[in-house]
């Protein structure tokens, strides 16, 4: 470390600050994200889900056969269900 | 890029996979910043030693107008393109730009005093950074005082874009105003005006402080949709409860 001089104080003083300044909302930042990790798996123990969570996506099943698309083959397009006026 | 990362479990597990290699180098670049602020930068011909206090102070006062640049974008990004982690990206920035603008007036002040022989003086450079500090102090009280998030980040973003006309008052106020503070003397149209002995450190620190503000964003945009999560499920299990009373 070099000789400070006589404004020593001042330049120890702002590093300082801004160490002690980043340094707390570097822990703050960090405690805040685990804080709410922890209250989001208490909640999923206790069985609580987001709906996207909750059930994993079925797959719809056809009941009836039908024939297999050929390759390349062009999908009607599906039609407006007609309604009474 | 933008749009895939709309999804906020995608963004969550990118979060995750980049925070450890975001933590190492905001060490390896601050260790290095430091090492030649204190033992390789030579003093100034005219301040002396106390010209290492650019190394923190410019730094964090860049740091200060870009985090409110990445603000107002994300306030466009609310209000026009509602991108699901637009709100979110403004929320935990505000903070983060609180703390540097705090920096950057704190430093600048002990760095005023041996030099202009005073703390503080109102003129403009020092004057909007004042009003920078108070914008972010008013964004995070807004966030605050509204509970429902969308309505929050709503009311924010249009208090953040009206503020913006605030950036381009501090980046310019020391050519518009006569002001005890400097001229620009890194980020002019002919380049530089500093020594490169003094620029290098001063280039590190400012990547170092840049990489340690992309660290703790990505961490409090992750922590802001997890509040989310939890707010959500909480409410669901109100919900249940009420449900299964009646």
């Amino acid at each position: 470390m070099p000789d400070l001089g006589p404004h020593a104080a001042f330049i120890i003083g702002a590093y300082a600050v801004a160490f002690v300044m980043l340094g707390v909302l570097t822990l703050v930042t960090v405690a805040n994200d685990r804080k709410q990790r922890r209250i989001l798996i208490e909640l999923e123990r206790k069985g609580i889900r987001r709906r996207s969570a909750a059930k994993p996506p079925t797959p719809r099943v056809k009941m009836t056969k039908s024939k297999p698309e050929k390759a390349g083959a062009k999908r009607k397009p599906a039609r407006a269900r007609k309604t009474r006026s | 890029m933008i749009m895939s990362l709309a999804n906020p479990t995608r963004f969550l597990s990118l979060v995750s996979a980049v925070v450890p290699w975001l933590t190492a180098l905001v060490v390896i670049l601050l260790g290095t910043g430091l090492y030649l602020a204190f033992f390789v930068s030579p003093p100034d011909y005219q301040q002396g030693e106390t010209v290492r206090i650019m190394y923190v102070h410019v730094p964090a006062a860049w740091l200060a107008m870009g985090c409110y640049l990445v603000i107002a974008i994300a306030a466009l990004g609310t209000l026009i393109w509602r991108h699901p982690l637009a709100d979110v990206a403004a929320k935990a920035a505000a903070p983060i730009g609180a703390t540097f603008t705090f920096v950057a007036l704190v430093t600048g002040s002990l760095w005023g005093k041996p030099m202009w022989g005073t703390y503080w003086v109102w003129d403009a450079r020092l004057t909007s950074m004042l009003v920078l500090f108070l914008l972010y102090l008013g964004l995070i009280a807004l966030w605050q005082a509204i509970e429902e998030p969308g309505r929050a980040g709503r009311a924010a973003a249009i208090l953040a874009l009206v503020g913006a006309i605030n950036i381009p008052i501090i980046k310019f106020s020391v050519n518009w105003w006569n002001t005890l503070h400097q001229p620009a003397s890194v980020l002019r149209v002919d380049g530089p005006s500093i020594d490169p002995a003094l620029l290098t450190p001063l280039f590190v620190m400012g990547a170092a402080f840049a990489a340690l503000f992309m660290l703790l964003h990505l961490l409090a945009m992750r922590t802001e949709i997890l509040r989310r999560r939890v707010r959500a499920l909480q409410q669901t299990q109100v919900e249940h409860a009420v449900l299964v009373g009646a």
